[in-house]
């Protein structure tokens, strides 16, 4: 059923109104909904997602006894690309046990930034292992938080065991312009892979 | 709608069962990707106008989207309302034909037309 009526559109666009979204992911406090503030038009939302019984068994709620529902919430924000195409920068929920919306968040994403602080690297394996199991396109942003970098982008690359295609660079999440070219350099990765992958089926 | 539901000043609040504005319902009728786009229709609008008998749920979502585009996750922010409600109202509007949903582009297929997007959406973020 086609829902996208044709008189939906005062404004006469012109293409197909569509949206994509970039996965932010990352340990507690690490910075992602200053990076998604650093970039977006609007101030971060805040949407929250309601897991009932039906998430049991799925999600670990064995550490709630007697907890049948739990909130998840998670920060976005929003970039008009063209009046016609909106690019959502979504936050991963705090807690990486929350896989039902981890699931929903990466279905058709274009891919994620995973932001990393060099003192508690630990943190984002999961998100790591998540996207690799998924296929889902990442780059790791290390993010410097008061101009001080800690790391060489290469020894972080060593310590996550990542790939060598994956980009590893190093970013200030409260830098509208680091935030961008951290953006950009994840699209160009996926553009990238995506024509490698085209040449080798043509 | 029923008459509690009309006469409440604001859309949703802490006291109030999230599913109580479905009635309930927790299966939308329409699946809704979280950053799909909303828009009010020629008759969204001019339901909302005439007072179509309809909750304050549906007049606050018609009047939100009416001319901007609203992706389910801000309509659901904006209400203060969790995803799945959000999900629920949206269907039901969509199905009577007061709201447009335009779905995203998946990018988990390596077609043409994502990779057009994609060039796109790169060239949108260097503009910025």
């Amino acid at each position: 059923m086609d829902f996208a009526g044709s008189d939906a559109s005062p404004r006469g666009m012109s293409g197909r109104v569509t949206s994509a979204k970039i996965v932010i992911a990352g340990g507690f406090g690490v910075g992602k909904t200053t990076l998604v503030g650093s970039v977006s038009e609007i101030t971060p939302l805040t949407t929250e997602a309601i897991m009932t019984s039906a998430g049991v068994g799925v999600d670990d709620t064995r550490q709630v006894p007697g907890k049948t529902t739990t909130t998840v919430a998670m920060d976005f924000g929003r970039i008009t690309i063209d009046r016609d195409l909106i690019l959502y920068l979504f936050g991963t929920p705090g807690q990486t046990r929350f896989w039902f919306m981890w699931d929903e968040l990466v279905r058709g994403a274009i891919g994620a930034v995973v932001l990393v602080d060099t003192r508690r690297l630990a943190d984002c394996f999961a998100a790591i292992d998540f996207f690799e199991h998924r296929r889902l396109p990442y780059l790791v942003a290390i993010n410097c938080f008061d101009g001080m970098q800690y790391h060489d982008p290469e020894d972080v690359r060593d310590a996550l065991a990542v790939g060598r295609d994956v980009p590893v660079i190093s970013c200030d999440a409260r830098n509208r312009e680091s935030t961008k070219q951290v953006l950009i350099s994840l699209v160009e990765y996926v553009l990238t892979m995506r024509r490698h992958r085209a040449a080798a089926h043509a | 709608m029923n008459g509690d539901m009309t006469e409440r000043d604001e859309p949703t609040g802490a006291l109030v069962r999230p599913y109580a504005v479905t009635r309930g319902r927790t299966r939308p009728k329409l699946e809704i990707a979280l950053e799909a786009l909303v828009e009010t229709t020629q008759r969204g609008r001019s339901a909302g106008a005439g007072k179509g008998g309809h909750g304050r749920e549906h007049q606050y979502i018609a009047a939100l989207c009416d001319g901007r585009l609203q992706s389910l996750a801000e309509i659901a922010a904006r209400m203060h309302l969790p995803l799945g409600v959000a999900r629920v109202l949206i269907a039901d509007m969509a199905a009577e034909g007061l709201l447009a949903v335009y779905e995203p582009t998946s990018f988990d297929n390596n077609d043409a037309v994502g990779t057009e997007l994609l060039e796109r959406v790169l060239s949108g973020l260097r503009r910025l």
